[in-house]
């Protein structure tokens, strides 16, 4: 099945032809019903892109998944935009991307409203009390099982401690750590390559 | 003007968000409780509870959800926050969706250079550290109570952290279920 797909060529869309509706929907659909979202998505994506749908090859699959992965952004939002695009150009990214944003952006507002209409109410603050810590805890959680996907070793473990230190103690936006690693990183990356 | 804020604010926090939603939660953080003072840290917990337990990506949620608050905080009728937060949740999109359209090619061609392996290996520990101050930042009064002023409050507020942090990482616990136990816990307890 999937053969049949790959000898298009990726640079000559028009040939798919689904209809945008039907793109948007099953977007929506992967937005709906993915808890956590990010890497959760990726097998629910491929499933549908290319296995259900044809939309793409699973070499092109492989290529989306290297660009949402190489640019900042949300995950999810960048696999679906890259989709998009690649199916068919600026107008089916933005179906696509749009597709999978809706439904959180609907379900969201729904709850907003409802909290802020039950602001203030005993019960609803009684159990926000107890999530509060929790959540907390939740954000630092993944710190630890980062330490293996980040490759922190004792070698450059001085790079969260120090990154950590200067936003929590010295109030460093994040946005110029973001920029000095990434330019510190694309200088070590430059010397190396040379190197070579 | 509010929604031009919203706009460049959340603009700015999608193209510098690399590393994912717990990144992405620290730069909300940052920009939104510390710096605008939009939401205040218990509010910005809450947001975060809610984005865990619903579908789709937390950095979208969390977005739609800060814009809508902050936008009813600065004095707004509800309608105005609805535009607010679909707004917040947009400006995240479209700069690296331009981003890609520009140079997916450059990306496809260079993602397994040196140089550009290199330089995620020196961003990703930087993430982590990213993360870790948003948690420690949070560790405020407001979500955990005052040592001195509110004891019982703060003493329960930390075994309940306890709690969460090693459900999820020692048992493997879905946040979704430790953040449904610890709001019942709190419905009990206080």
């Amino acid at each position: 099945m999937t053969d049949y797909i790959n000898e298009q060529p990726t640079s000559n869309p028009p040939t798919r032809h689904d209809s945008s509706l039907l793109q948007f929907l099953i977007f929506s659909k992967i937005g709906a019903f993915t808890l956590g979202g990010g890497y959760a998505m990726i097998p629910i994506m491929e499933r549908e892109v290319v296995d259900k749908h044809h939309w793409l090859s699973h070499e092109e699959f492989l290529d989306v998944l290297a660009v949402a992965q190489s640019t900042p952004g949300l995950f999810a939002i960048n696999m679906a935009s890259y989709i998009g695009i690649k199916y068919g150009g600026v107008r089916r990214g933005i179906v696509c991307s749009l597709g999978v944003a809706a439904p959180s952006i609907l379900i969201i507002l729904l709850i907003a409203m409802f909290f802020n209409a039950f602001k203030g109410n005993s019960i609803i603050e009684k159990i926000f009390l107890g999530i509060r810590p929790a959540v907390v805890a939740l954000i630092a959680a993944p710190c630890l099982s980062m330490v293996r996907t980040a490759h922190i070793t004792r070698y450059n473990i001085w790079i969260p401690v120090v990154c950590c230190i200067l936003i929590a103690s010295f109030g460093v936006s994040p946005i110029w750590i973001i920029l000095i690693a990434g330019l510190c990183g694309f200088i070590y990356g430059k010397a190396k390559s040379e190197e070579k | 003007m509010i929604f031009l804020r919203l706009f460049l604010v959340f603009s700015k926090i999608g193209i510098f968000n690399f590393g994912g939603g717990y990144a992405m939660l620290s730069l909300i953080h940052n920009e939104i409780v510390e710096k605008n003072h939009w939401l205040s840290p218990a509010e910005f917990t809450d947001i975060v509870a809610i984005s865990q337990s619903t579908p789709g990506p937390i950095g979208i949620n969390c977005a739609t959800y800060a814009g809508y608050t902050a936008v009813l905080n600065d004095g707004y009728p509800q309608w105005a926050a609805v535009i607010g937060a679909i707004l917040a949740s947009l400006s995240v999109l479209w700069l690296p969706f331009l981003l890609m359209l520009t140079i997916s090619k450059l990306l496809l061609r260079y993602s397994k250079s040196t140089v550009v392996t290199t330089m995620f290996s020196v961003l990703r520990p930087a993430i982590v550290g990213l993360i870790a101050a948003a948690a420690i930042l949070l560790m405020s009064a407001d979500n955990f109570g005052s040592p001195t002023t509110d004891t019982f409050k703060f003493i329960t507020s930390v075994l309940l952290a306890l709690f969460a942090f090693f459900g999820t990482i020692k048992y493997k616990v879905h946040p979704i279920v430790i953040i449904i136990l610890c709001g019942i816990a709190g419905l009990l307890i206080y």
